[in-house]
Formats: C-alpha cells, sequence, structure tokens
C-alpha cells in the first residue's frame, strides 16, 4: 500500500508539470509562436473570472443561509426514517446533505464526524467516502453556467443531485460491505 | 427548476430561522436581558431612535444571538466570499487558457479529441468529433481523475465556452452541458483531500477509502448519465413527433 501512495504522491506532484511541459513542447515542434499565443489565450482568463461573479453570488448566499438557518437540521429530522430504513446512520444525514452545497462546508462535517466518532470508526470511514466521491454539485452547476452565462439550467441540478444521492447510498452500502 | 430550488432555499431558511427563534424567544427564561430588549424593540417602535441605539450595547447581541442575525450575516459574507473566489480563479484561469490556446494552435488538442472519439460521439451527439470543446472534455476529466482540482476548473470551463459556441439559444443549456456536468459532478476520482485528512487525524489506513469512493463514483456516474440520456432520448422523440 505504501508503494502505491508513493506512486499517487509523485504522480499528483509530476503531472502540472508535465501536461505543461507536454503542450508547450509540441506547440514548439509544430512552430507555434508560443508566447504571443499563451497572452493571446490568458486575456480570456480576466472575463471568465468576473462573468461568474453574478452567479456565485446567487449561488453562494443561499447555500450560507441555508447553512446558518439550521434548515440541514430540520430536513435531518424530517428525513431520518427514510435512511433508517436503507441502513444510512442518521449522523451521516448531515454530510449527505451538505456535501453538493459546499465544500468547505462538508469538509466541517466530516473531520467533525471523524473526531466524535474516530477516524477508523465505520462512521468515520463512511464520511470521508462520502466527501471523496462526489463533487459539490451546486458549485460546479453555478461556475459552469455562469462562465458561459447560461441561467436556464434545464435538468441540470436534479440530475447532478440524482447522481449524487446514488453516489452516497452506494457509499453507504460499499462501507459497510468492507468495513 | 433551478429557479424554484434557490427560491424555496432562501424562503426556507427565513421561515425556519424565524421559527427557531420564535420558539426559542417563548421559551426563554424571561431575565433581566430580555426586559432590555422589550425596552429597546419600544423605543424602536416608538421612533426614538437615540435610546434605542443607546441601549443596545447594554442588551443582546441579535446579530449574533438569534438565527434571523445570523443568517443575515451569513447572507453578507457569502456574497464577499463570491467574489473573492471569482476574483482569484482569474490566475489560474489566464494560466490554463493560455496554455490551451497553445495546444489548440499546435493541433494538440485535436489529437487528444480524436483519441477519445469513440467515446465523445456516443456521449455528446451534439459535438462533431474534432471539435476543440472534446479535447477540453477530456483534459478536465483526466484532470478530475488525478485530483488536480486547480487544473480541473479552468478546463471545464474552457470546455464549456467551446460548447458553448455550438449552442443556438444563448443562455439556455444545451444536452451536451449537462451530459458533461453531470459526469464533472460524480467525478471519478483519487479522494486526495480526504486521504490527507484522515492520515493527519491518526488513521491506521487512510488509503482505505479509494476503492469504496471510486465505486460510489462508478454508481453516480452511471446513474447520472443514465438519467441524462433517458431524459435526451423521451425530448428527442417527443420533438420528432411534433415535426411529424
Amino acid at each position: 500500500m505504501s508503494a502505491f501512495k508513493l506512486i499517487l504522491d509523485w504522480m499528483s506532484i509530476l503531472a502540472i508539470p508535465l501536461i505543461i511541459f507536454a503542450f508547450l513542447g509540441y506547440g514548439y515542434i509544430k512552430k507555434v509562436k508560443i508566447y504571443e499565443v499563451f497572452v493571446e489565450g490568458a486575456k480570456e482568463g480576466f472575463d471568465v473570472g468576473v462573468k461568474i461573479i453574478p452567479y456565485l453570488v446567487a449561488m453562494l448566499v443561499a447555500i450560507a443561509m441555508f447553512r446558518a438557518s439550521g434548515a440541514l437540521y430540520v430536513l435531518t429530522w424530517v428525513l431520518s426514517p427514510v435512511t433508517n430504513f436503507i441502513g444510512m446512520p442518521s449522523e451521516m444525514l448531515p454530510m449527505a446533505f451538505m456535501r453538493p452545497l459546499s465544500g468547505s462546508g462538508s469538509l466541517g462535517v466530516m473531520t467533525e464526524l471523524m473526531q466524535t466518532h474516530g477516524v477508523d470508526s465505520l462512521i468515520g470511514f463512511m464520511a470521508s467516502t462520502m466527501y471523496g466521491s462526489t463533487e459539490t454539485t451546486f458549485y460546479v452547476v453555478a461556475v459552469y453556467f455562469g462562465s458561459v452565462n447560461i441561467y436556464k439550467t434545464r435538468y441540470a441540478l436534479p440530475a447532478g443531485l440524482l447522481a449524487d444521492a446514488a453516489g452516497l447510498i452506494t457509499a453507504v452500502y460499499v462501507c459497510r460491505l468492507v468495513f | 427548476m433551478l429557479n424554484h430550488i434557490w427560491l424555496w432555499m432562501i424562503i426556507l431558511s427565513i421561515l425556519i430561522a424565524g421559527g427557531s427563534d420564535l420558539y426559542s424567544e417563548l421559551t426563554r427564561e424571561p431575565s433581566k436581558p430580555a426586559v432590555k430588549t422589550e425596552q429597546q424593540v419600544q423605543a424602536e417602535n416608538s421612533g426614538d431612535q437615540e435610546k434605542a441605539g443607546k441601549q443596545k450595547p447594554a442588551g443582546r447581541n441579535l446579530n449574533k444571538e438569534t438565527k434571523m442575525g445570523q443568517i443575515t450575516s451569513a447572507a453578507m459574507d457569502a456574497a464577499g466570499l463570491a467574489v473573492k473566489i471569482s476574483i482569484g480563479l482569474i490566475g489560474i484561469m489566464a494560466l490554463w487558457l493560455g496554455i490551451m490556446r497553445v495546444a489548440e494552435h499546435s493541433g494538440a488538442i485535436n489529437v487528444l479529441a480524436k483519441i477519445v472519439q469513440p467515446i465523445t460521439k456516443r456521449l455528446f451527439p451534439g459535438i462533431p468529433s474534432e471539435h476543440p470543446a472534446v479535447g477540453a472534455m477530456v483534459m478536465n476529466i483526466a484532470a478530475n481523475m488525478m485530483g488536480l482540482s486547480n487544473a480541473a476548473t479552468p478546463l471545464g470551463l474552457k470546455a464549456m465556452e467551446e460548447m458553448d459556441k455550438l449552442n443556438p439559444k444563448k443562455g439556455e443549456a444545451t444536452d451536451d452541458m449537462i451530459t458533461f456536468l453531470v459526469i464533472n459532478t460524480s467525478a471519478i476520482t483519487i479522494p486526495a483531500t480526504a486521504i490527507a485528512i484522515r492520515a493527519s487525524m491518526g488513521s491506521a489506513n487512510p488509503q482505505q477509502i479509494i476503492v469504496p469512493g471510486i465505486m460510489a463514483a462508478t454508481v453516480a456516474t452511471i446513474v447520472g448519465v443514465t438519467t441524462v440520456k433517458t431524459i435526451q432520448y423521451f425530448a428527442n422523440k417527443k420533438k420528432k413527433t411534433e415535426k411529424a
């Protein structure tokens, strides 16, 4: 396992330099005017950053209010019979709701769960698996669609959340099996 | 859809915060601070701002103690944070957009696109198989898999930009964009952050979550893509019957 970890660590350190090297090197071989073209492309970075501001403000404000109001705990209370039925510990519900909403929020929930129940407990194991297995769907929808000024997202969010739910339930079952 | 979810998140927060404040006010022991608040409220109601202002430091800090105050400051902070995140993204965005532009000019993106063509042709029927969007998507998914979120977001945004060039209705998401987004949010990845935190908290086996995590993400991706494709299938069918 430690050899595996070593490979993983090196992979993540080397990936970005290698990608940059490969692209710039290939560009040089193909006689692209690298500096000029780079700067021309990089100019767009500012526009993208500014474009996503309104979308991100809308999304983050709603999420922050939702978190601060304690709505998460009301939802947990309402849904705990359902999750008990599918064999999900009710401690995992805040994690399951927080994960698609907020990256830093779910990181906090995960750390707290691992502190109270132990890192290598079933709950700690489930929490970290859940954290690692999906993305912050609301954030991705806001940023990705915001960058191209799309406000009609159609069925993107429900589909993304359904996928998240499937992933979270799978995490519960796989963790129960492995643990 | 997002309209409803967004609206209800905010309305629910306000209602729940109001409800819990009301409950805690009603059940609170009538002690000294409570009297002060009443006076304060009365003072405010009567329009005597000077008196209200004077008594505030002596009373409770309603901004911190009540849920209503908390959601207000949370909303303000989040608005500021959103700008900070966006501004912080500009530098990395510029770096990757520059490199991607070089890759585009040299044809490296097309080479990448050709390699994955058999898969992307089926997943994204609306994108011509050698379109630059395909190359950016592949780079984004690869960066996600390696857990390089700093690189993944700019590359994903580049892919969205390229896909938007093919978008007939600006401002509305295309089927291919949604497919890409769903694959992206259920990203199959090596959970580097979670492993690092487990290790720092003294786990005996921090990497234990890799396999369960990948399995969960795989199921999420399969469910997501199936959902999206089913919706697209029925929508297209409807369109065809309407035409005929």
